[in-house]
């Protein structure tokens, strides 16, 4: 029973010894996202300034604006934050490794398709000629898409990492800590993308 | 068993509750813009309030972010990485604005 109780998601009372030792742990954790939200913010400023100054003659933000994809793109990863909580859940109050592993899988596979849509929308974009190098504002837009959804591959690749972890060695204490660690960075990167479709999408659709 | 399974419905709730508000948030957001209900600055100025709060339920119900005193920690860090994206941001927008009207 204490095995299953961690602090960090989301604290539960008792087994005092565990709590100890895994609160450094996430909280670590908690600062390195930190340092990463600090980076995203930069590539937001630098966007910001880019989308206003950096046009030099080429696309605006409203011509390169598919905002039926964003939404798309939105839905999914917004789903697969939700879906990754119930994977949490059961890591947390379940020993069900076939549930946990379940809600991970739909995850993963809703974090595939929302690369997939990015991946044509990047195509669509260098298809007509709108390719970083064109100008300042569409080097922002790259950079800032690509970080996002480089920073969503590499947690697919942990996500993948874990599915090993569990099948070889089953969900042992190190696993559990590094899936809680998983989620945070999971989540903070659907609240990146809250910036991104809010600022990249939705004012470019605007004007 | 018993308060186990509580705890379980009780931070069930709260993702779900988390998810629709976000979806809400989210679905008002692309209806303002797709329906083009407001004039430009109201729209932006509606969408960055509406991408404030949208962040803010993100941190409460999927980050588990709140008052209580043993999440008091991660509050300050995020508390206190708000303030420096806020100088960061702004800075760089504002230097970068600036020389950009002195290149007029």
């Amino acid at each position: 029973m204490s095995a299953r109780r961690h602090p960090g998601l989301s604290v539960a009372p008792g087994d005092a010894h565990t709590e100890s030792e895994a609160e450094p742990v996430i909280f670590g954790f908690w600062v390195f996202l930190m340092s990463d939200v600090v980076l995203f913010a930069l590539l937001f400023a630098t966007y910001a300034a880019m989308r206003a100054q950096g046009i030099a003659g080429g696309p605006t933000p409203r011509a390169i604006t598919d905002l039926a994809g964003a939404a798309i793109e939105t839905a999914l990863l917004l789903t697969s934050s939700f879906t990754f909580g119930m994977a949490s859940l059961a890591l947390k109050y379940r020993d069900d490794t076939r549930r946990l592993a379940r809600w991970l899988a739909i995850t993963g596979l809703l974090g595939i398709a929302f690369l997939g849509m990015e991946a044509r929308d990047f195509a669509t974009l260098i298809g007509h000629g709108a390719v970083p190098q064109r100008s300042g504002f569409l080097s922002a837009h790259f950079t800032l898409l690509g970080t996002h959804g480089l920073h969503v591959a590499a947690g697919l690749v942990w996500m993948a990492v874990m599915f090993a972890r569990i099948a070889i060695a089953g969900v042992d204490d190190r696993v559990r800590l590094a899936i809680m660690r998983l989620a945070l960075f999971w989540h903070m990167l659907d609240i990146v993308w809250v910036g991104i479709f809010t600022f990249v999408f939705l004012y470019g659709a605007t004007g | 068993m018993i308060p186990e399974d509580d705890a379980r419905r009780r931070e069930l709730r709260a993702y779900a509750i988390g998810f629709a508000m976000a979806a809400a948030l989210t679905g008002v957001a692309f209806a303002i813009v797709a329906g083009r209900m407001m004039g430009t600055g109201a729209t932006l100025l509606s969408l960055g309030g509406l991408a404030l709060v949208q962040v803010a339920v993100h941190f409460r119900y999927f980050l588990h972010i709140d008052l209580e005193k043993s999440h008091r920690d991660d509050l300050q860090l995020v508390l206190f990485t708000a303030l420096i994206v806020a100088v960061m941001v702004g800075g760089s927008l504002w230097i970068l604005w600036d020389q950009h009207a002195r290149m007029m």
